[in-house]
Parts: C-alpha cells; sequence; structure tokens
C-alpha cells in the first residue's frame, strides 16, 4: 500500500482517522481486509463442521439407499422448497443491506433490508418449527422409545433401523443448522440497533458486511441440505 | 486499491439465477433420470453455491489471500469426503480374511 510509508512516519494517523479504527492497523482499509480474512478463517472451520455431517450422510446413504429414498420421500418437500425461497430472499435482502451501508444509503434503508432478513429468518424458523412438529406426531423423533412409526408409513422391505438412521442424520444437519439461523439473528438484533443510532457509513461497515458473510454461509448449507434431505425419493413417485 | 461495491443490478441478476436453480432442482428431482438425478442435484448445488460465494460474498472482489483461504477450506472438504467414501467404497473388494482374535460382530 502505498500511503503505508506516510503513516508510520507521521505516527498520527489517530486524530484525522474513523473512530472505529483499531489502534494496530494502519488505516481502514487494512482494518477491513484483515476482519474480512478473519470471517472466512473462521467459515472454513464452519465448512469442515458441517462438511462432517454431509460426510456422514453420503457413508450411509450409499451403505442404505432404499432407505432413504423412502424416508426422504416422508418429508414434505413443498415446506423445504419454500424454505429455500425464503432463504435465498434473506440473503438478496442481507446482500442490499451491505450495499445500503456501502455507498452511504440513510439508516432507514440499511434497517429496512436489514429488517426484511431478520424477518424471513424467522419465516424459516417457523416453517421449521411446523415441519418438526409434524414429524414428532408421526413418531419419527428418532430417540429410543419415541422413534415408533406407523406401521404402513414405510415399505416392509425397508428395516426401520435405517430408516431412523436417516432421520438421526436429517435431524442433526437441520438442527445445526437452525440453531445457525437462531444464532444469526441473535447476531443481526444488535447489529439493526448500531445501523438505527447512525454507526454505519462507507467508511466503516465492516460488522454488516462480516455478518453478510455468515448469513450467506448459513444459506449456502441449506442449498445443499435441500437437495439432499427432501428430494431423494421423488422420482419414485413418493412424497406429498 | 479500494473496495468493490457490486452494482444492484447484479445482485438481482444473481437472485434470479438462484430462484431459477430451485426451481430446475425440484422439476429434475421428480424425473427418474437414474443415477444421473444425483449429479444433476449436485451439479445445479454447486452452481448455486459459488454464485453466492462469488457475488453476494464478494469473494469475486477480495484479495488473492482471501480467495486461497476459501479454495483451500472446500479442497480440504473434497480431501475429506473422497478419502473416506474411497476407502468404504472399497472395503468389500478384499477377501475377507478370518481372525480369529476379533469379536465376529465387527465384520458386517
Amino acid at each position: 500500500m502505498a500511503t503505508s510509508d506516510t503513516m508510520h512516519t507521521t505516527h498520527a494517523p489517530h486524530s484525522s482517522a474513523h473512530t472505529a479504527l483499531a489502534h494496530h492497523f494502519d488505516n481502514m482499509e487494512q482494518q477491513r481486509e484483515a476482519g474480512t480474512l478473519g470471517m472466512w478463517v473462521f467459515l472454513v472451520q464452519e465448512v469442515m463442521f458441517f462438511g462432517g455431517l454431509f460426510l456422514a450422510y453420503l457413508v450411509y446413504r450409499t451403505k442404505y439407499p432404499m432407505a432413504f429414498a423412502a424416508a426422504s420421500s416422508h418429508l414434505n418437500w413443498k415446506l423445504g422448497a419454500f424454505n429455500t425461497v425464503v432463504l435465498i430472499c434473506s440473503s438478496l435482502t442481507m446482500a442490499l443491506a451491505v450495499w445500503a451501508a456501502q455507498i452511504g444509503r440513510e439508516r432507514r434503508t440499511q434497517l429496512l433490508f436489514m429488517g426484511l432478513t431478520a424477518l424471513l429468518g424467522t419465516v424459516f424458523l417457523v416453517v421449521k418449527a411446523i415441519e418438526y412438529t409434524d414429524k414428532w406426531h408421526d413418531r419419527l423423533f428418532p430417540v429410543r422409545g419415541w422413534f415408533a412409526p406407523a406401521p404402513d408409513a414405510f415399505p416392509h422391505t425397508i428395516a426401520v433401523e435405517n430408516i431412523q438412521m436417516f432421520y438421526w442424520i436429517y435431524f442433526a444437519m437441520t438442527g445445526l443448522h437452525a440453531l445457525h439461523m437462531i444464532i444469526g439473528i441473535a447476531i443481526l438484533l444488535p447489529i439493526m440497533w448500531k445501523a438505527w443510532r447512525g454507526a454505519y457509513s462507507p467508511e466503516y461497515y465492516a460488522p454488516v458486511e462480516l455478518f453478510g458473510l455468515y448469513w450467506h454461509f448459513v444459506d449456502i448449507v441449506w442449498i445443499f441440505l435441500f437437495p439432499l434431505l427432501y428430494l431423494l425419493g421423488a422420482h419414485f413417485g413418493g412424497g406429498h | 486499491m479500494s473496495e468493490h461495491i457490486v452494482s444492484r443490478k447484479i445482485y438481482f441478476a444473481v437472485f434470479g439465477a438462484l430462484m431459477l436453480g430451485t426451481l430446475l432442482t425440484v422439476v429434475a428431482a421428480r424425473i427418474d433420470f437414474g443415477p444421473f438425478n444425483d449429479i444433476i442435484a449436485m451439479t445445479i448445488a454447486v452452481a448455486k453455491a459459488l454464485l453466492v460465494v462469488l457475488f453476494f460474498m464478494h469473494v469475486r472482489y477480495g484479495s488473492r489471500l482471501n480467495m486461497v483461504i476459501v479454495v483451500s477450506g472446500f479442497f480440504w472438504l473434497a480431501v475429506m469426503i473422497a478419502f473416506t467414501l474411497s476407502d468404504y467404497e472399497s472395503r468389500d473388494w478384499m477377501p475377507r480374511v478370518h481372525d480369529p482374535n476379533e469379536p465376529a460382530s465387527v465384520h458386517r
């Protein structure tokens, strides 16, 4: 960076610099790049974290393909597709929230897009709760003593333990994903509070940008979960 | 090197592509392509994820160091999946040797 030499020699960047500039960074640009890099290191860790579950899914699915197709047919793919659309919309509104802060739109615009993101996230969680309730009533919650699907719910040729394995993976993966959504909304609310107080401007919007990265990552996880969990048995004529 | 501001036009175009991808995924899943159902579904999902990473997450406009971190993350994920699956898939290829000290339940 061309300006870094002068920064070091004058040693007085803070008098004129943005109040959000931490003392160990030369300038806002360097601080922003370091923050982005740090967030990506965290997200790569998240990729490995979810990756372990995707791997477990692949191993058991190759072992019990028919059980997974039958169990998948029992999920409500329409609700899954609806939630996919909801999450993609929330990613768009989040990208627009970052954009609004970046180009210095008034705080009302920033808040509108962040509010829509939080609202769509909540819609997703409500739909997820409806699905979980359905599974609970169908006795598909895969805990010993609770897992007892109706005798005609699945083909008799398929071992019920293998159906149960699908539901273990379904609840672990969607549960962990939903937990990420809950944490995401919990983080977004204080960012909205700061946006309301006018904290974000083209010079400083790092919290909005970094939160956006997290939110888009959670969207990506769902982009894979939807076909892998909901659509396996669709072409066998199953589903609702 | 200041930050790149992605225009709204690009965001809406990516959004449209993601919606189209979702529709394609649902339609393709209802047709029986045999073993290709999985390949089609995963190709669409990877394309959607790439769009989100490159445009919504600004990786296309970010620093090269950042790109290296992102690519390395997915590279190690691919290594983990490829090595583990090749182990599981190849277990039956070897003739099973009976070891009297090993409990029978270990064998599948």
